[in-house]
This record gives structure tokens, sequence and C-alpha cells, in this order.
């Protein structure tokens, strides 16, 4: 009997295991296809001419990708700038300063937010944010300034909701003994609560910086897509993820290489936010 | 006469609609220890946190009654709470320092008054460690975090932030409820070391510890005070039965 029930123990765990593997080694196939076919074409051409190349004509063995990557980061920082402070200051405001009915029915529907589809998003910023922006600042609209906007609302759920547990986490204690030692309690919170939480978050905003450079639709629909350096916040953007998505459809040979590429230096960038992510979550705040 | 430093005057607490304390009346005199004791859920603790209202955190709960502190109405809505918390410093049952260093923990109460001169408050850093007994075991170690050190180490810690605050009261919450016989005795004594300077409320379900330390005590029962008088006395002829019995260990 008891051989019997090892056995199914057994049989239980390397089907978890197998499970377990093909989650992974479904990531292990796509890092293996982007940089088996985007590998050759950077190795053939350089990779300093990739990454710091402004000119990208891929009909002309031109890839320089400086634009897409300046693009990227761009807009994910305006998205951060935007999103950062009105996410964590909604979190704090949830959690420590509104009462248990409005932050239960609040905290809903902020979480709804992250349900909209992206496309949805990025209507409405054509629709309403573009013609705005062309009207009261000038340019054509289409920008890295409404792309940061609209990046900046897309990824307020996840800041927000990271943010909230967070800051839950924290024992009440410390807040006892804070407003016992006289702090009110905006002190308490800017002084220990906030201190304490760090580590979630600051893992909350990685998450969703990382949300935002991996954006594609909204972003496509609002930035312009010019493939140059942006002069101004006012002028047209393209991200890698919309160079990508803006030329797959018919690009062949180099040019299709040239965007698994655009693909490879994605996947580095969003690895390092990923580990970084890691490293803040896992890092308490006792040292 | 003594001088009353805090009267309470008919004075009943209540969570939402169920009373917690009960018509209480009792004056607490300058520069004494009185300690409180009594079955849990008697009030003990929730009557500390009337005092420095600390009980306004606490949702639905409601006051009746009166507490002066030096003749102030302290639920009058013109007293500002802070002032009011740091003239009271309190020590809870389970120490919590703040995750910070030790030096951080000292100085969080004064920085927040303003007190900046950096010279001062590594004077009083070593003044406050020094009266809770603390500074020989940590003077070398001020920037570690307060989150390493043992648990007597860090009720001390929180007995020393307190006493930054140069607080007029001292408030204790069984403050030696989680500690090993040595730290505690640290604590008892330091304590005595601490009554010529300030007034010292002490609530312990420790009856013995009550003996040691105070010089009157309090009989909490189910919100009730049913008696309070020097200790020599509430220990040894209590006017109360029920006094007696709790005393004598036939309840709680």
């Amino acid at each position: 009997m008891a051989r019997h029930k090892s056995g199914g123990d057994r049989l239980i765990r390397l089907s978890l295991l197998l499970v377990a593997l093909s989650a992974i080694s479904v990531l292990a196939i796509i890092t293996i296809f982007i940089f088996e076919q985007g590998l050759p074409i950077m190795a053939k051409y350089g990779l300093k001419n990739f990454l710091l190349g402004q000119d990208w004509f891929p009909s002309e063995q031109s890839f320089g990708l400086l634009p897409m990557i300046v693009g990227s980061l761009l807009v994910t920082l305006g998205a951060l700038v935007i999103g950062v402070p009105l996410g964590l200051a909604s979190a704090i405001f949830l959690t420590e300063f509104s009462n248990r009915r409005l932050s239960g029915f609040l905290k809903p529907v902020i979480e709804l937010l992250a349900g909209i589809p992206s496309v949805v998003y990025g209507f409405l910023g054509l629709m309403f944010l573009v013609p705005f922006i062309r009207k009261n600042f000038g340019g054509p609209g289409l920008s890295v300034l409404a792309a940061s906007i609209i990046l900046g609302i897309m990824i307020l759920p996840t800041i927000i909701s990271i943010a909230i547990d967070a800051i839950r986490a924290v024992p009440d204690s410390y807040r006892e003994g804070s407003i016992a030692l006289g702090a009110t309690r905006w002190q308490t919170v800017r002084m220990v609560v906030l201190p304490a939480a760090r580590s979630g978050l600051v893992a909350g905003i990685i998450l969703g910086m990382g949300r935002a450079i991996g954006e594609t639709m909204a972003v496509i629909m609002v930035a312009g897509n010019a493939a140059d350096l942006p002069g101004s916040l006012l002028a047209p953007v393209r991200t890698l993820t919309s160079n990508i998505a803006l030329e797959m459809a018919y690009a062949s040979g180099e040019h299709r290489q040239a965007l698994f590429a655009t693909g490879v230096i994605l996947f580095v960038i969003i690895m390092i936010l990923n580990f970084l992510a890691n490293l803040a979550a896992r890092k308490q705040f006792r040292k | 006469m003594k001088d009353r430093a805090i009267q309470v005057v008919k004075f009943s607490h209540y969570y939402g609609q169920q009373p917690s304390l009960k018509n209480l009346n009792l004056d607490i005199y300058r520069k004494e220890i009185l300690s409180i004791i009594g079955p849990a859920r008697s009030g003990k603790s929730t009557f500390l946190t009337c005092l420095n209202r600390l009980v306004d955190l606490v949702p639905a709960s409601r006051v009746e009654g009166k507490i002066f502190i030096d003749g102030q109405d302290i639920y009058q809505p013109e007293v500002e709470v802070a002032a009011l918390r740091r003239q009271l410093g309190m020590v809870f049952a389970t120490p919590v320092p703040l995750p910070m260093s030790i030096y951080d923990n000292l100085v969080f109460g004064p920085k927040l008054q303003g007190q900046t001169n950096r010279q001062e408050l590594d004077h009083l850093v070593e003044d406050c460690l020094e009266k809770a007994g603390l500074w020989a075991e940590v003077k070398d170690r001020l920037k570690t975090s307060a989150l390493k050190l043992s648990g007597g180490q860090q009720q001390r810690l929180c007995l020393a932030r307190v006493l930054a605050l140069k607080p007029e009261y001292i408030l204790l919450d069984e403050p030696t409820s989680g500690l090993d016989p040595i730290s505690t005795m640290k604590i008892e004594d330091t304590l005595r070391l601490l009554k010529d300077e300030y007034t010292i409320i002490l609530v312990t379900n420790n009856t013995k510890q009550a003996a040691r330390v105070a010089e009157r005590t309090a009989f909490f029962l189910m919100g009730e005070l049913v008696e309070v008088n020097d200790t020599e006395i509430v220990f040894t002829r209590p006017a109360d039965k029920r006094t007696e019995s709790y005393i004598e260990g036939k309840f709680g």
C-alpha cells in the first residue's frame, strides 16, 4: 500500500515537473528563435551600427536603430513621469487616507483599467488627446507627449495595485509607533510607511515600466511613428515595438532579419528590467 | 496634598456599542509610578490609549466624560494631538522599533519637532540610551538596524526613544510581557530610576511586577476601576473582595 502511494506521488511530481518545464520551454523557444533570426544580421553589419546608427533604411542596408531605442526609452520615461506620481499618490490615498468602503469601491475600478484593450486607449488618444495637443501646443499632435500620456495612464493599474499591496504589507505597529511618537499621519507615511514599503514600490514601478516599454498598439496610434530622433516632446517618434509591428507584414530577407534584431534589443532591455524588478522585490528593508 | 497631574472624571469609552471603560474616576499624581493591574480585556490598555488619544485611530470608538492633563481637558478640539502624544510617551507590549537604524529611531521624534543640530542630537541619543540602560550595549553600532537587536534591547530602545521626546509622562503597556526575566529586571530598574523625573503609568498583568515597582496600584476589572490605593495596601488588605481574589490568583 505504502509503495503504491509513493508511486502515485512520484507520478504527480513528474507530471507537474513536465507542466512547469513546458512553460519554461516556451520562453526558451521564443528566446532561441528571436536570437537565431536576429543575431546573424547584427553580426554581419556590426552591433555598433544597430545600436548607434541613426538611419533606418532597410532597403538600402542601413539598419540604425538608435531613433527607435531613444524613442522607446523616451516614451517609457515620459510614461513613468506621469504614471508614477499619480499611481503612488492614488495608492497612498487608498491605503492610508480613505475609509475601507471607498477604497473597496475604487480599487476594483482601477483594476478594471487594466482590462481595457490597448487599441481602445490608442483610439481615445487619437480622437481626443492628439487633436488637443495639436491645437494647444502645436506640432502634428502625434508625438512623444501623446504616447507618454497614454502609456502613463495605461501603467496606472499596475503601479497602483502593486503599491497598495506593498503599503498594506507594512505592519500597523510601525504606524502606531510613529504616531505615538508625535508624528502626524502624513509624516508617518512619508518617514515610516513608504521607506518600509520601498522594495515593493520599486518592483511595481519597474513592472509598470516593463509594460510601457512593451506596449505597441496604443503607441502606434498616437506616436506618429517617424523613424527619426525626436527633436522635442511634440515631435513624432517610433518605438522598438512599433518598428516591428509596422513593418513585419511586408518585410523580407535582411529587412525581416533586422526586425528580429530589433526584437533582440527589446528582449535584452526587458530582461534587464525584469532582473532589476526581481532584485528590488527580493531585497528587504532590513539590511 | 500631592500634585494631581492627571484627573480622570466620569470617563467612559465604547467600541461601537460595547463599553470598554465604564465611568472611571481616577487621579494620577505627579512623579509617581502608578501601576494598573487586571485580567486581560479589562480595559487597561484602552485606558492608556485614551490618555494619549491614540484611541482616535480606532474606528467606531467613542468617549464620554473628561480627562484633564495638567488642567487641560484633552478631548477639547483645540488640543494639538501630536504635541499631546509627545508629552505622554508610550511604550507598547511588543517592541516596535521602526525599520531604521538605532540612531534614527531615537532622533525620529525630535526631528519631527524640527531639531536638527547634529551635536545636540548626538548628545540626546547618548543621554536617552544611557537612561534606558542600553548605551553600553549599542554605542558601537548606532548606525545598524534597530531590527537586529534582541527583544529586550528593542524594548529598552523603545523606552529610550520615548525619553528622547522629553515627555512629562511615560505610559507603558505591559512592557515586559514578551521579555525574559533578566531583560524584565533591567526595565524595572530603569523605571525606578526614571520616576524622579517622570510620571509613570505602568499597565501590567504581572501582579508581582506591580508590587515591585509601583507606589500605587489600580485594579481594573471588565472596564471598571475596582480600587486604587497604595500598592502595599492593595496587596495586603484590599478593600474589595474581587481585588483580593485576583491578586491571590483565583482568576485572570
